[in-house]
């Protein structure tokens, strides 16, 4: 019964986030479940500590590719810090559902990346800060799952110069991989659950 | 090659007791073993010095884990610090990881592509960093790890770890400098020691010197000598 009870106000709770004005503001575009929609992505079993420092970066406006300026920055503009981690919190605990919308055909390609990194081309192996299954760690993002274009995209962004809201190594890492390799990476990643 | 490793090890501040004797005696092997390979390996020229950016390509490449400074980094696994640390440490360890002395998929990878001369450079390249350390090791530690680095654990018959790496941990040959190394980096060699390094039978290492120290060692006494070397500059 006790059990029943802790989970029954566990779920009031979480109904209780989602009925909150600052969730439905996420949900929008993020999707009801916040499994995202294209090109806002997945939120759902991201990293706490990454979501935090995202929403820390629009609303300093340093995270600056285009969709981010057209659409985090103000939605991140009169952001408390509490609020700020309250959605964190909330949306880390979602389950995520892969995208699985990459090409089926590139994974293995984009599997050896990840593991392995190309030597070399001076690229380096995506898990040792990533993890295994992609799950990211603290600040580090999780990858699993992410739609594919979210991930070419961010790949992309960085060699064109939207740089700000990442430190290294990112950005440096980017720049290195053909547009071949980004297929393949986003492809192997968009399957991971 | 063979001198180089004897000097290496001569250079080691010696605890000249039963396990350093029965060590040397398996290094006299390894040098016998490695002189052997080396002679007879032409200088190969491998491709990696004629990759894209040659050598400064290579260095932004390991610091692309290793973080800007070489300072180490908090990834998913704990990426050391190679700033500052021993040439020598720091060749052995890419050579182990290609003659898989110490079992690590990612750094194989990395370490099977570099020549002999770029090992040599980007060891070179490393020792010259002096960033300061990242910290982060819960300071209640540093005390008993202090303890146990400047004294030893004798009930456990554990030496101090001074006496090999120095009392400023600065480490000597293929003796690794330990000050500044990461928290959690220098906990997970500890644990997994006897899994991660000496693991070529035909080829054993200086390694072997860790192992019972490894063993000897209780969690809590690996978490505290890491918080304290993880604070020394």
């Amino acid at each position: 019964m006790a059990i029943v009870a802790g989970v029954c106000s566990a779920i009031a709770t979480a109904s209780a986030h989602a009925e909150s004005l600052a969730v439905r503001n996420c949900t929008w575009c993020h999707g009801a479940a916040a499994q995202g929609y294209t090109p806002a992505p997945s939120l759902a079993g991201q990293r706490y500590q990454y979501l935090k420092n995202q929403l820390a970066n629009f609303h300093a406006r340093t995270r600056d590719n285009p969709f981010s300026k057209q659409y985090m920055w103000g939605a991140a503009e009169n952001l408390s810090a509490q609020t700020a981690r309250d959605l964190a919190s909330y949306f880390s605990t979602l389950p995520r559902r892969a995208a699985n919308d990459g090409d089926r055909e590139l994974t293995g390609i984009g599997k050896t990346i990840y593991q392995e990194g190309k030597p070399e081309a001076n690229i380096v192996a995506c898990v040792v800060c990533h993890g295994p299954n992609a799950e990211g760690v603290g600040q580090i993002p999780r990858l699993g799952g992410l739609a594919y274009t979210y991930l070419k995209r961010r790949l992309e962004q960085w060699a064109e110069g939207y740089h700000a809201a990442a430190g290294p190594p990112m950005p440096d890492i980017s720049g290195k991989l053909s547009p071949d390799q980004i297929e393949a990476l986003a492809s192997y990643l968009s399957f991971i659950p | 090659m063979g001198l180089r490793f004897r000097r290496a090890w001569r250079m080691a501040r010696p605890p000249l007791d039963r396990t350093a004797r029965i060590v040397s005696v398996q290094l006299a092997l390894a040098t016998a073993i490695l002189t052997g390979i080396f002679a007879g390996a032409p200088r190969a020229q491998h491709m990696d010095m004629g990759s894209a950016g040659g050598l400064p390509a290579k260095i932004g490449y390991c610091k692309d884990c290793h973080g800007p400074a070489a300072q180490g980094y908090g990834g998913f696994f704990p990426i050391p610090r190679l700033a500052g640390q021993q040439t020598e440490y720091l060749e052995n360890q890419l050579r182990a990881f290609i003659e898989h002395r110490r079992t690590n998929n990612v750094m194989f990878n990395v370490a099977h592509t570099l020549s002999p001369a770029t090992i040599a450079a980007l060891a070179a390249h490393f020792r010259s960093l002096n960033p300061s350390p990242i910290g982060g090791a819960p300071k209640q530690l540093v005390s008993l790890g202090r303890k146990i680095f400047e004294d030893g654990v004798p009930d456990a018959n554990v030496a101090a770890c001074a006496a090999c790496h120095g009392p400023d941990a600065s480490g000597s040959g293929q003796i690794p400098r330990l000050a500044g190394q990461l928290y959690p980096y220098v906990i997970k060699e500890l644990v997994n020691w006897g899994k991660e390094r000496g693991q070529n039978p035909a080829k054993p290492d200086t390694s072997a010197i860790m192992s019972p120290v490894a063993h000897s060692l209780s969690k809590t006494q690996i978490d505290a000598v890491a918080a304290f070397v993880s604070y020394l500059k």
